[in-house]
């Protein structure tokens, strides 16, 4: 009999074997299971298989036809030049060659990786600093509440949060009072409409919407560290500093990943709030790769434009997401 | 332990500064939405005559019965038929386990981190061909399909976990595998289902990009959605737009607070594995 443990799937025509079965886990659900040895007790092998795409079949039907053709299509369209109404014409590679030669369409591109600062960098670093000084109060009281506080902007559309930021940051906003309250009257202004802010502005956003899911997806992870490991540290003469990176860090290099995971595509594929808060202005100065799209499939009707940069976005998401992944999983059995 | 008194006292602080950033704004909506329509009101401040009517006003106007009643008919087509088509397939995948099966579902992993801008183009045309623009299908049946990933993926991690011998008892049993599924392994499910259905309904409600694409009129929109026509038509206004934003968060936020215990459980669960 091969080992209890046995990741890899097998198919249901497997030697039907009943014996020695594995205790049933308790009500928390392991990732890996214990006991998937007796199987196939079925009476027609074949009929289960059918069975079983029977079972998945709905589901991968509208996979199929509301994401998959659509996704095979934004590939096809990617090499037309079209209206959307009249005959498309075929470009080649020309729409890809604009989309990274255009200024407008790479800027938009660029845009997005500096909200990778704003979404993801600045909430994943704080919610680090701000989980490892919450441990010793992330159970108590307060910490329960703080559980519900923060994730409120979780809970709100986007386009809430656009909203409200909207009005923070305008001139009359709580943001310039507060300024002018400690006497730095002279950089307010309407954050969301000036130049050299606008872009900042919108980050500023993303990292109030995804700040406390950072620092509760920590909180949580560092309550699984064994707190032998701290006592060892401190007995060690090891300081906070010291602890942090040593111990809480390596510790929570699985949330870590999945803090940065979420933030990536939450900053690449950003489109709620930038609608809602500047449209992508001033001129352009924070049009999105997502926004882009919109408008050139809807206002512009390029189709065909539209859909290299759509490419092009996805592929950006792989190409963080795929590495992180890689990176978070390798030892996380 | 001189060290980890003053390091709790750190925590307490940081926690409520945190908390503080994380309201405040709510707050300021708050008040800005009691001050007179039409006026600049400026941040903080509390009205000498709070104008309570202006959410009565931003109710009214903004057609907020229509606009909750829609939302909730998007939700009822999308969260039931998504939950029973994720369960089967979870099923499927980690139960049955046919043979080709692992192909099917890295599949549908694939489209886990698919940012929706990156399909909405040919949904467009899709839809448009399908003769159901302007109506909540175009957004109803296309969640169904984009949710797919993430609620296989969920349900298959709790069936993968449910040991086998319960399939073998119950078949031995003279169970039909519709019967093993329905009777024992749905109720089972029934922490997981729960927590998705949660995801679900947070992720259909607030869906934006989806709404304002595929649908025109705002009250045949999710809330999300509705939400951006209401700034065009009230973008000027401050205290009615902060008032009629404040109303359509609210329903969301309300059952929040009432299931928070099961929200904060699922959100974290949620992006765990998401």
């Amino acid at each position: 009999m091969t080992s209890p443990i046995d990741p890899a799937p097998r198919s249901a025509t497997a030697p039907a074997v009943a014996v020695g079965l594995a205790p049933a886990p308790k009500t928390d659900r392991p990732a890996v299971t214990p006991g998937r040895v007796g199987r196939g007790r079925r009476s027609g092998r074949g009929r289960g298989q059918l069975i079983g795409w029977l079972f998945a079949a709905p589901a991968l039907l509208f996979y199929a036809v509301f994401v998959l053709r659509p996704l095979v299509l934004t590939v096809q369209y990617s090499f037309y030049d079209w209206n959307g109404i009249g005959a498309a014409k075929s470009v080649g590679f020309g729409n890809y060659v604009k989309v990274f030669t255009d200024p407008d369409l790479s800027q938009s591109i660029l845009h997005a990786f500096v909200l990778i600062i704003f979404f993801s960098l600045i909430p994943v670093a704080l919610g680090l600093l701000v989980a490892a000084a919450i441990r010793s109060v992330a159970t108590s009281k307060l910490g329960a509440v703080a559980r519900v506080v923060l994730f409120l902007p979780q809970v709100i559309p986007l386009v809430a949060a656009g909203i409200i930021w909207s009005w923070l940051l305008a001139s009359d906003g709580l943001i310039n009072q507060l300024l002018d309250l400690v006497g730095l009257g002279g950089v307010t202004r309407a954050w969301l409409g000036d130049f050299s802010t606008a872009l900042p502005a919108v980050g500023i956003i993303g990292a109030w919407v995804l700040v406390g899911l950072c620092t509760l997806l920590l909180s949580a992870g560092m309550s699984k560290i064994d707190p032998s490991l701290y006592e060892a540290a401190r007995m060690d003469g090891a300081g906070a500093i010291r602890e942090f990176f040593t111990i809480t860090v390596p510790g929570l290099r699985q949330e870590i990943g999945v803090c940065v995971t979420v933030t990536v595509i939450a900053a690449l594929a950003s489109f709620d709030i930038v609608y809602i808060a500047t449209q992508g202005g001033p001129g352009n100065r924070t049009m999105v790769p997502g926004l882009q799209i919109f408008y050139l499939a809807f206002s512009e009707r390029e189709i065909g434009l539209a859909s290299a940069l759509a490419v092009v976005l996805v592929l950006l998401v792989l190409l963080v997401v795929v590495p992180l992944q890689w990176f978070t999983r390798e030892d996380g059995s | 332990m001189i060290t980890s008194r003053r390091e709790a006292l750190i925590g307490r602080v940081l926690l409520v500064v945190l908390m503080l950033v994380t309201v405040v704004p709510f707050v300021t909506l708050f008040v800005t939405a009691l001050h007179p329509s039409g006026t600049y009101p400026s941040g903080l401040s509390w009205p000498d005559d709070p104008q309570w009517g202006n959410f009565v006003t931003a109710f009214t106007s903004a057609r907020m019965g229509a606009l909750l009643w829609s939302s909730t008919l998007i939700v009822l087509g999308v969260v039931p038929l998504a939950l029973i088509f994720g369960t089967m397939a979870g099923f499927a995948f980690g139960q049955i386990r046919m043979k080709g099966g692992r192909v099917a579902f890295l599949l549908l992993v694939l489209g886990l981190t698919l940012p929706f801008e990156g399909i909405i183009t040919p949904l467009y045309f899709q839809m448009r061909d399908f003769g159901l623009l302007n109506t909540r299908w175009a957004i109803i049946l296309p969640l169904i399909g984009l949710f797919m990933p993430f609620s296989v993926l969920w349900m298959r991690a709790h069936f993968v976990s449910v040991p086998k011998d319960l399939s073998e008892a119950a078949s031995i049993d003279g169970a039909g595998i519709w019967q093993l599924f329905w009777r024992v392994h749905a109720p089972l499910a029934r922490p997981a289902l729960s927590s998705l259905a949660i995801l679900l309904f947070l992720w259909t409600w607030n869906q934006f990009l989806l709404a304002i694409v595929l649908v025109d009129q705002p009250d045949k929109r999710t809330m999300a959605g509705a939400l951006g026509a209401f700034q065009g038509q009230w973008g000027t206004d401050i205290p009615l737009l902060c008032a009629g934003s404040l109303l359509i968060m609210t329903p969301t936020v309300i059952i929040f607070v009432i299931f928070q215990r099961q929200f904060v459980a699922a959100l974290l669960q949620g992006s765990v594995k998401g």
